[in-house]
């Protein structure tokens, strides 16, 4: 309960993107994104990953995270990127959506960003639908943009098959 | 008037308004404590503020009714209309004392001994059942505060019998009043001694156990998943090391750690009453509604599942008994004209069996109607007027799980919406459960769920296909089999679809491969494991690369996001930490093939027919060739299913034939005006014997079912043997032997050539009820040169003994209705003119204790069934050995 409470409000920030909020930064293809620090439960490195047939592309599988089952998403592919170069494996980010984990596949995980209101932007109109989808805003960083990641669109699918 | 009177007032009348009410809704739902605790507390709270104000004629009245509340909320008394009608007498009593008071400003006098009297005898007659006798003072009252507890005690109310308290000291006075000292004396102890009765009664029950949070539990349930994880890692690497210092604490943390499994395993066990809980509620609410009368009655109650599984049975479970109220039981009227009682009884009981709970819901109702369902199959549009024609009542009875089905008249607000039966099958089939139905019209109906007694932990069966690793849950497999190129189990194929011979069924089979689409393997396997899967009744066969081990794995739901794949039904950890998702085999079966009713229904019957009398049940191959009704022909006379290529058909002196296995074969049609295609492929059913074979051509094969053979209409015409309903279907049966002399005028004489040649014109008697069978051995004993007669029955083989008939040889079955074969042979070889006849044993059984219970019944001999060369050979000899020995 106080989770989901926690989780609504930290997305509000993320979304709005206008009050002060600490993201793990994470990069996908060289793009800098955040999660919000509150929703995200464990940082991994690389994992053994059961596939799952039948499942959408972006579901890479699911992994053993001490004992709970834990659906991994492939961020590139959500992302319509093309898959990580061979040998070169990634890390995962665990986040918590409606009481269930997930594990977000990125190429990397940086450290954790606490951003000032004055740094938000809206997503510009011209961003690629499918990125807009998922972006809860931008952040100005002095040498870089960083754009929130929306977790519970980012595990929407279904809005993704709409609107292609 | 004074201030506390008139709000006393104003309160009480609100009070007593919602208690008419509620007392209306408790006589329909007497089990329900919420509503009962509401009623007895606004009736004490009545009590205690008559108590207080000095109203003993009221508070008289309204303790007498409370008691009878009491008791009913202790479950000592039972809600009766008789109860409730007098509890709202007493409160009409309390309304019309307060009218007047009201006007008076005072109670007036007079006595109400004989309400109370009334109320107290029942409250006695619950006494009475009670263990323990106790003063009907009933003492904790949940919701009842603190406050109103004091003035009750400081005014207690008139111990039974309730004399008439002082109806003069009426003064309206807010003081406590002065209550007679008699009473008081006597009440005290009493009242003690029921307060420590329900003290100890409640502590007991607090003791013992405990609310937790569900969530805590699944919690638990992880972290000792975990544990067991941990546990077996661990194990393996002790086993990987040789006098290891950890060897006996691990073995102790192992130990202790299953036990911990267990019991948080027991946590979740919960007893099957608890679904039950609202349905007698239900049940009363709708014989009310209804204007039937109901009984439900409940067994195994406390037979315990898992909570999961308890969910999701509930719905269910709550929809068919509100089925079996609504459609099944009668009106009271035509349940007596009838002759039944008019009250009509639902009946749950539940039980384990084998790692199952198994849960009937009967009904002694009208049954199901198979007009109605038959008027809505066609109505939907579900079949057809002529396949509705061939449907055998159980099959036309399944259309109940068909979704928008239902046979209402009209929708009611109990049922009859069509979502329904459908759902429960699908509710029930998500959890490996089954469901079955029992109709008998008139009689009633009784559907059996069968479900797994717990999800959270199932032995699974693992294997691999493509690199990829799941479980299949060892529930629905029922068999495992090994199937390669250069083995005798070989998969083949019917255009693309898989199908194995297991037995005398044809398997259809499901690539896992495929399925799941899996992408190509590096290299084909040598060999396929297939698991045979019965799902419901349907069994099919999955094929995968590799079977490794069964493992008990805990099932975990699948995230939501992919709930939507139906292959899958969870997912799990595996010993080594791995992730593998579970195949629901439900899934599967739905994803490939639509469980048709008809072909459950032939499974469930031909299941029946196993379970019954095995012998009366062939395995036929039904095929179309030609026109009319559908074929069948028995499955033992075939050697192979084959389709070859019509472009490589030949002729020879203008017959068709094609070179098949370095010979040539020749090509029969069913009509033999029909020609034969120039290109594509078509199936050959072919037909084996000795050095000959034959191919007869067919349109298609339908299937293989095992069916009791009954020929309903007998034929004429060369070729067929006659009709029967196999399969719910009119089909005709082709006799085998006719074909076959068409390919070979020779085939059957190949045989009575040579050594069995003197046999010729030997008479033979063939004893068989089935007609199927003396249809298909007159022609081949006929052909082989014996005069046959047949008879259907051991007592007209012996009136045709009696009669003056004789035989060389005697054929009989074994398996026959009435007089059995064995019984016959005692008969004949007992005495008689046919003591020294022969007798030949015609069984499907042919076990070698068969053969000596045969031989010594009388029998020379003894033959399979469809043994064709068995027979004619067992013939000879028998015959040759009379000759011998004469």
């Amino acid at each position: 309960m106080s989770k989901d409470m926690s989780e609504n409000e930290v997305r509000g920030k993320g979304m709005a993107a206008g009050e002060q909020g600490e993201f793990v930064s994470i990069t996908v293809a060289g793009q800098l994104f955040g999660i919000p620090v509150l929703q995200v439960q464990d940082v991994l490195g690389p994992q053994r990953i059961t596939r799952i047939p039948l499942a959408p592309p972006e579901v890479a599988g699911s992994l053993n995270l001490r004992g709970r089952i834990v659906t991994a998403i492939d961020l590139r592919t959500r992302l319509r990127l093309p898959p990580l170069p061979e040998g070169r494996s990634g890390m995962s980010v665990v986040v918590d959506h409606g009481g269930e984990l997930y594990s977000v596949l990125v190429d990397s995980v940086g450290e954790v960003l606490s951003l000032g209101a004055e740094m938000a932007e809206r997503n510009p109109a011209t961003l690629d639908p499918v990125w807009r989808e998922v972006s809860g805003g931008i952040y100005r960083l002095d040498k870089n943009l960083l754009i929130v990641l929306d977790v519970a669109r980012v595990l929407d699918f279904s809005a993704r098959a709409e609107a292609a | 008037m004074d201030d506390l009177l008139s709000e006393f007032l104003t309160e009480t009348n609100e009070s007593l308004a919602v208690l008419d009410l509620e007392l209306v809704k408790l006589e329909q739902n007497p089990n329900d404590p919420a509503l009962l605790s509401n009623i007895f507390r606004i009736v004490h709270t009545i009590k205690g503020t008559c108590g207080f104000l000095g109203l003993p004629r009221l508070e008289a009245v309204a303790h007498a009714s409370e008691n009878v509340l009491g008791k009913i909320r202790d479950g000592e008394l039972v809600v009766t209309a008789q109860a409730v009608s007098l509890v709202l007498k007493s409160l009409d009593q309390i309304k019309s004392l307060m009218a007047q008071l009201e006007q008076n400003e005072a109670e007036p006098a007079g006595d109400d001994g004989e309400l109370i009297q009334l109320l107290n005898q029942l409250a006695a007659g619950g006494e009475a059942a009670a263990p323990a006798p106790k003063p009907a003072a009933p003492v904790e009252t949940p919701a009842a505060p603190a406050v109103a507890e004091a003035p009750r005690a400081a005014a207690p109310a008139p111990a039974a019998p309730p004399v008439a308290v002082a109806p003069t000291a009426a003064a309206p006075s807010p003081a406590a009043p002065t209550p007679p000292v008699a009473s008081e004396a006597k009440e005290p102890p009493k009242e003690k001694e029921v307060k420590e009765a329900a003290e100890t009664k409640e502590s007991a029950v607090a003791a013992q156990s405990i609310r937790v949070n569900v969530d805590l539990l699944e919690n638990l349930m992880t972290m000792v998943s975990e544990l067991v994880l941990t546990r077996n890692q661990l194990m393996q690497i002790l086993r990987s090391q040789k006098d290891s210092e950890f060897g006996a604490p691990l073995q102790r943390l192992s130990h202790v750690t299953t036990e911990l499994q267990e019991g948080v395993m027991k946590t979740r066990m919960q007893p099957i009453g608890n679904a039950w809980a609202k349905l007698p509620r239900i049940v009363r609410d709708l014989s009310h509604e209804l204007r039937k009368k109901i009984d439900l009655q409940m067994h195994g109650a406390d037979t315990e599942l898992d909570r999961q599984v308890l969910e999701m049975i509930k719905d269910p479970l709550t929809h068919m008994v509100r089925n079996s109220a609504d459609h099944g039981i009668e009106m009271p009227a035509d349940r007596a004209a009838k002759g039944k009682p008019e009250t009509g009884t639902i009946t749950l009981n539940a039980y384990h069996e084998g790692g199952h709970i198994i849960i009937e819901i009967g009904d002694d109702g009208r049954g199901l109607d198979i007009d109605k369902i038959k008027q809505k199959a066609l109505a939907t549009g579900i079949t057809s007027e002529s396949d509705l024609a061939a449907m055998s009542e159980q099959q036309i009875q399944q259309f109940i799980f068909k979704a928008g089905f239902s046979t209402a008249a009209k929708v009611t607000s109990v049922s009859g919406r069509g979502v329904g039966m459908d759902v429960v099958r699908t509710n029930i089939e998500k959890i490996g459960g089954t469901v079955e139905m029992k109709s008998q019209r008139g009689k009633g109906s009784t559907f059996v769920i069968k479900i797994p007694l717990t999800l959270a932990i199932v032995s699974a069966l693992i294997v691999e296909c493509a690199g990829e690793r799941f479980a299949i849950p060892q529930i629905s497999v029922v068999e495992l089999v090994r199937a390669s190129a250069n083995s005798e189990t070989t998969i083949e194929w019917l255009n693309n679809a898989p199908v194995l011979r297991l037995r005398d069924r044809l398997l259809p089979l499901v690539s896992l491969q495929e399925l799941l689409k899996l992408g190509k393997r590096d290299e084909k396997p040598s060999e396929t494991f297939i698991i045979v899967a019965q799902v419901g009744t349907y069994a099919f066969g999955i094929m995968v690369d590799r079977v490794f081990d069964t493992e008990e794995i805990v099932v975990k739901p699948v995230s939501p996001i992919l709930r939507d794949i139906s292959m899958f039904s969870g997912n799990t950890i595996l010993g080594d930490g791995s992730v593998i998702m579970i195949l629901d085999p439900n899934g599967i079966a739905a994803a490939t093939g639509e469980i048709t009713v008809s072909e459950s229904a032939v499974r469930t019957d031909s299941a029946q027919a196993r379970a019954g009398a095995r012998e009366d049940v062939t395995s036929l191959l039904l095929f179309r060739a030609g026109k009319g009704a559908p074929k069948a022909v028995p499955l033992a006379l075939i050697a192979r299913l084959e389709e070859i290529d019509l472009a490589q058909i030949e002729y020879s002196h203008d017959k068709p034939v094609v070179q098949y296995r370095g010979k040539l074969m020749p090509l029969v049609t069913i009509e033999a005006s029909a020609s034969t295609g120039t290109s594509g492929r078509q199936p050959v059913l072919v037909f084996a014997d000795k050095d000959h074979t034959m191919g007869l051509m067919v349109d298609e094969i339908v299937d293989i079912v095992e069916d009791r053979l009954n020929i309903e209409v007998a034929v004429d015409r060369p070729g067929l043997i006659g009709s029967a309903i196999i399969a719910g279907k009119a089909t005709d049966l082709i006799d085998a032997g006719f074909y076959l002399t068409q390919a070979f005028t020779d085939w059957f004489g190949a045989h009575s050539d040579g050594e069995f040649q003197s046999d010729k014109g030997k008479r033979v008697l063939l004893v068989d009820d089935s007609p199927f069978f003396r249809n298909l051995l007159t022609p081949l004993l006929s052909v082989a040169g014996y005069d046959v007669t047949t008879v259907e029955s051991g007592d007209r083989a012996l009136s045709l003994c009696e009669a003056g008939a004789d035989f060389d040889v005697i054929i009989s079955d074994i398996e026959m209705p009435g007089m059995n074969g064995f019984e016959f042979a005692t008969a004949v070889k007992q005495a008689g003119r046919w003591q020294k006849t022969p007798l030949v044993a015609l069984s499907s059984h042919a076990t070698p204790r068969d053969l000596d219970r045969g031989r010594a019944a009388g029998f020379n001999d003894y033959v399979a069934k469809f043994d064709r060369e068995a027979l004619l050979h067992t013939l000879a000899e028998t015959l040759n050995g009379e000759r011998g020995a004469a």
